[in-house]
């Protein structure tokens, strides 16, 4: 979806903010939802593409008032409500917490260290075969689905250079959506000045992960 | 960008509904409170950027190390013990004399958290995000980085789950420094990219 997550190249959000000795939380509620984000992950009632595209749905204008952790906040009760594993009725206390089943049980303290330790296997076992190989000249796909995806505005329409091919992978704008379709991850190589025009610099470039599905040939054989 | 309550001063309802929320969920029976203590100590206090600068130090010291972490950086960092959570496919790119790399999210926070830990909150915001890969050089001139115009940057958006790390370029007059003390020079920033690692004399005189 173009939504406003997808921020490459946009004008008029001001200078870096700086924050020295920052400590990695600035408040209690930011821990519990950092944790509660990650520890819910083990019950498998969502994945990472479902939980991602949850967050790219808050409402723009709160989205870029709001602190990344309240992004969270919205985004996991998005998600959760969608589903059916809680409810604005249950969260504000007008009735009791109806129980839910889930694939698997909750993390265990005890546990957290040995499932943070192993984390997510994104590689897949098979998926379609590459269609380029790395030194292909190829364009960024011009689509704008409604749904999740991960080709950033700012690379669509543009031509690159396949740099490195990762292996099959899980395919972020089937899988956020309930479905399968592995395919092949790349590093994709793009000159600023194919991407910004004369507003770019000769001599610099972008490097961005897309899939197989986001490519297509250029045509001229290059 | 100007909200002032974009860390550490957040809405009381946003407060309360992070507590409604909790207390839901562990009601639930979908998350436990002790997972979430340990779960917020992990990351508060034993995965952080001495972890990454570690790995980077070692780079520096070690040539075989060095070519290994170039190749397969998952592998390379494992050595150390750092696996897991959002570094499940670590890619290292190195800085030279002729490249400066700088690493990004557009799309959200990705960060490589085996080795980094989690991200500062300049690294999630929207003048980072939007800016980096149109004007990594301004942007790096915010961080009192100069590159020279000779210098090629390369800008690296994490749009998968592939997580980069960047190994910055050794100071100037670190030859008789071992390799516990050249980790102490290994700033986070010079690690995402947007610093270079400190000189000797820089951690001195602090």
């Amino acid at each position: 979806m173009d939504g406003i997550h997808d921020m490459g190249g946009m004008h008029g959000m001001g200078p870096i903010e700086l924050e020295e000795n920052e400590p990695v939380f600035h408040a209690d509620w930011e821990k519990r939802m950092f944790a509660m984000n990650n520890a819910i992950s083990a019950v498998g009632v969502r994945n990472l593409d479902e939980s991602r595209h949850a967050r790219e749905r808050m409402d723009p204008a709160t989205y870029l008032a709001s602190s990344y952790y309240e992004i969270w906040l919205d985004g996991l009760i998005r998600i959760l409500s969608e589903k059916g594993m809680i409810s604005e009725e249950e969260l504000s206390g007008d009735i009791p917490p109806a129980p839910v089943t889930t694939p698997r049980p909750a993390l265990k303290g005890r546990d957290v260290d040995t499932v943070m330790d192993k984390g997510g296997t994104y590689i897949t076992e098979d998926g379609k075969p590459s269609r380029f190989k790395v030194g292909d000249k190829v364009r960024a796909k011009n689509f704008h689905p409604i749904g999740h995806t991960r080709l950033p505005r700012y690379a669509r329409g543009h031509v690159g250079e396949i740099f490195a091919d990762y292996g099959p992978h899980i395919f972020p704008d089937a899988s956020a959506h309930g479905k399968s379709n592995p395919q092949p991850l790349y590093s994709v190589k793009f000159a600023s000045t194919e991407l910004w025009g004369p507003d770019g610099t000769e001599g610099d470039y972008v490097y961005i992960d897309l899939w197989d599905d986001y490519l297509e040939a250029t045509g001229d054989g290059a | 960008m100007a909200a002032k309550h974009k860390h550490g001063d957040p809405l009381p309802e946003t407060v309360l509904r992070v507590k409604s929320l909790e207390s839901l969920l562990i009601e639930k029976g979908l998350v436990e409170a002790e997972a979430l203590d340990a779960l917020i100590d992990r990351y508060e206090n034993k995965v952080g950027p001495r972890n990454g600068a570690k790995v980077v130090a070692r780079a520096w010291v070690d040539a075989a190390y060095r070519e290994r972490l170039l190749k397969d950086a998952t592998s390379a960092v494992a050595e150390f013990g750092f696996t897991g959570a959002q570094g499940e496919e670590l890619v290292a790119v190195e800085n030279t004399d002729n490249i400066h790399n700088v690493v990004v999210c557009t799309l959200c926070s990705c960060y490589p958290w085996p080795v980094l830990g989690l991200p500062p909150v300049w690294y999630k915001s929207a003048p980072y995000r939007a800016r980096v890969v149109r004007e990594p050089r301004k942007v790096l001139e915010e961080f009192g980085t100069q590159l020279p115009q000779s210098q090629e940057v390369r800008v690296w958006d994490s749009t998968a789950e592939t997580r980069y790390l960047v190994i910055p370029k050794r100071p100037e007059g670190t030859e008789g420094l071992d390799e516990g003390a050249l980790a102490e020079l290994v700033n986070r920033d010079s690690m995402i990219g947007t610093r270079e690692a400190d000189s000797p004399a820089t951690v001195e005189g602090v």
